[in-house]
């Protein structure tokens, strides 16, 4: 169960400062700053909960996490930490934030536990209290067993476990996950998954999640950020947003290809339909009423001699979200971005 | 869900103190030393090298030294020393693939986040390096010894040469380094080096006296930090050192060291900003 979390008002900001607080961050890469990764990001993240920034590749998500994080820096804008400035105040920073980046992190060459030492012994751990740590996580993410096996011997799953560990090793305030469960199979995924939920449950941690799939950012993120193209096109609750599409979405298929639009014809006369678009044989509209609008639709359709061959009804998505504020499907809009990255 | 968890402190509490770029250098030190000694076939092959290298250019130039002008009367003791500068010299162009494998698997990015001291990163993997090469060294002196080498200058030659070893790895690690940081290509890398390490050993006098050679080639050794590692090793392996020549040559070869490794610290930077 998520608690939407009531959006705080000034006086609360003033007590309770936020995590993370994103104002108008401009990133240009290239000679001539041809390529603007980001184009004015801006949001802001209570503590304690899992927020995610949801975009297709190449939207500007990591971007926005590498400035965060303090590896890169924006040509613009400012951003902060737990209150602290990440590009004046970088190895306060660095302290309070854990970060698991898209590309793993883990030395393969190495141990399991011999990766959580290093890492302890660099934040400044003495030897025992970094063993003590490494005991601690090794034992948490189920990796005990396989702590003295070199990294490069770990399943996909079981790396990115490690990965998590070693961004928790100093205990930090936010942990930023890059996309975390990319290229896992279902299952480590699910296992994954779990594990982020205890981190804001249990640890009172903030998670800073990127992710490109929706159903990821819908079942963990409490709050979260849609960016497109570098700049954030809707932000609230996935509640909030889904409710913000009024009705429910409507798919016929056709028997035959609605050439004349005959059928298109049909369906905006009936009262309630709107936001219709054709695709072959496939009709897609919003409806306010799904259980009025349906029955309805399928009448005239009968009337007028044109066979349908199966009707679906859904609840709004992340995905009409998107379609809504970027004007594009997400997955015409990963492919098309991912292409351009390339 | 209890609410009381979810509020974080405002600011970072108090940082823990993490070390300084020594105790960090340290860390990273002992972190590649690790992976090297984890890696038995690259141990093997960078020590069988060199014995190959001694032992067979070793018979194949035995008869040089009885060319009039020649100057010295052990072949194997003039060649020692040559080959262990030599190894110093190839095996340092690899060094910049521990970067290349860093960055391509994020340990880069991961190592950035925190609050390791940058120069540690450098420093570890250059003090990793230097150490394997100064084992190496003093495996090849051993070789070379026990196939008939003898020295007068014993054992301050053998320090000299295994400290020039070490100066000229330090420099040309830093050449890799900062060549990988720069292009980040394995290919490219490699490529760079292959090309670059021949000319450097032939144009020097790890093989031949340069008395022997033409004209330019003694006189663009002049000009090779190869040339000034092997020339101060051999130095302060004889009967009677000039220790003016060995100051000379270990002046210079200091001098580029230390100018090489700056400038792989600006190609640290370079590749920062690319982030």
């Amino acid at each position: 169960m998520t608690v939407p979390t009531p959006a705080p008002t000034r006086a609360q900001q003033t007590s309770t400062p936020s995590a993370l607080e994103v104002v108008d961050l401009v990133k240009t890469y290239g000679r001539k700053k041809e390529v603007r990764a980001l184009d004015g990001v801006s949001f802001t993240v209570p503590p304690g909960i899992v927020f995610g920034l949801l975009g297709p590749n190449g939207a500007g998500k990591s971007t926005t996490v590498k400035i965060l994080t303090t590896l890169s820096r924006a040509d613009t804008g400012t951003a902060r930490v737990m209150g602290l400035d990440v590009a004046k105040d970088q190895q306060r920073v660095r302290l309070a934030i854990g970060y698991v980046s898209q590309k793993s992190g883990t030395d393969p060459e190495a141990t399991g536990r011999e990766n959580l030492m290093l890492a302890g012994r660099i934040y400044g751990l003495s030897r025992g209290q970094a063993q003590h740590r490494a005991d601690e996580l090794l034992n948490r993410f189920g990796l005990t067993e396989s702590a003295g096996r070199l990294v490069r011997t770990y399943s996909g799953g079981m790396q990115r476990k490690l990965d998590v560990a070693l961004g928790l090793i100093h205990r930090p305030q936010v942990l930023f996950l890059d996309e975390p469960t990319t290229g896992l199979d279902p299952e480590a995924r699910a296992d994954m998954w779990a594990e982020i939920e205890r981190l804001s449950t249990q640890d009172g941690i903030t998670v800073l999640l990127t992710t490109h799939y929706l159903e990821e950012a819908d079942r963990l993120a409490s709050q979260l950020a849609i960016v497109d193209r570098g700049r954030v096109v809707a932000e609230g609750t996935p509640a909030s947003l889904k409710a913000q599409l009024r009705g429910d979405a409507v798919q016929i298929d056709l028997k035959e290809p609605d050439l004349d639009g005959h059928a298109r014809l049909l369906i905006e006369r009936v009262p309630g339909v709107g936001e219709i678009h054709v695709q072959g044989a496939m009709l897609r509209a919003r409806v306010e009423d799904g259980s009025a609008a349906v029955p309805a639709v399928l009448a005239v359709l009968d009337d007028a001699g044109i066979a349908v061959s199966s009707v679906t009804m859904s609840r709004p998505s992340l995905d009409d979200v998107y379609l809504r504020h970027a004007g594009r499907s997400f997955d015409t809009a990963d492919r098309a971005d991912a292409a351009r990255a390339a | 869900m209890t609410t009381a968890t979810l509020t974080a402190p405002a600011t970072a509490a108090v940082p823990p103190a993490p070390g300084g770029l020594l105790t960090h250098t340290g860390y990273i030190t002992a972190r590649w030393l690790r992976g090297q000694a984890r890696q038995p076939f690259f141990l093997v092959f960078s020590l069988l090298q060199p014995a190959i290298w001694l032992l067979l250019f070793g018979q194949l130039f035995k008869g040089i030294v009885n060319l009039p002008g020649f100057s010295d009367t052990s072949y194997i003791a003039y060649l020692t020393p040559g080959i262990v500068i030599m190894t110093a010299l190839l095996s340092s162009g690899w060094s910049g693939t521990n970067f290349l494998m860093d960055i391509e698997r994020g340990v880069m990015d991961r190592m950035l986040t925190s609050p390791v001291k940058r120069g540690a990163l450098m420093a570890g993997q250059l003090a990793s390096q230097a150490t394997s090469i100064l084992i190496q060294g003093v495996i090849v002196l051993l070789i070379g010894m026990a196939a008939g080498a003898r020295y007068d200058g014993v054992p301050l030659g053998f320090v000299v040469t295994l400290g020039a070893a070490v100066l000229l790895a330090v420099a040309f690690c830093s050449l890799s380094n900062a060549v990988a940081l720069l292009t980040r290509q394995h290919n490219a890398l490699i490529g760079i080096f292959q090309f670059v390490s021949l000319p450097l050993t032939f144009l020097s006098s790890v093989m031949m006296d340069p008395k022997l050679s033409p004209d330019w080639v003694a006189t663009a050794a002049r000009y090779n930090p190869v040339d000034w590692a092997v020339v101060a090793s051999r130095e302060a392996l004889s009967a009677s050192p000039d220790w003016g020549v060995v100051a000379w040559r270990g002046g210079f070869l200091l001098l580029f060291a230390v100018t090489v490794a700056w400038l792989s610290t600006l190609a640290f930077r370079s590749y920062q900003r690319s982030v």
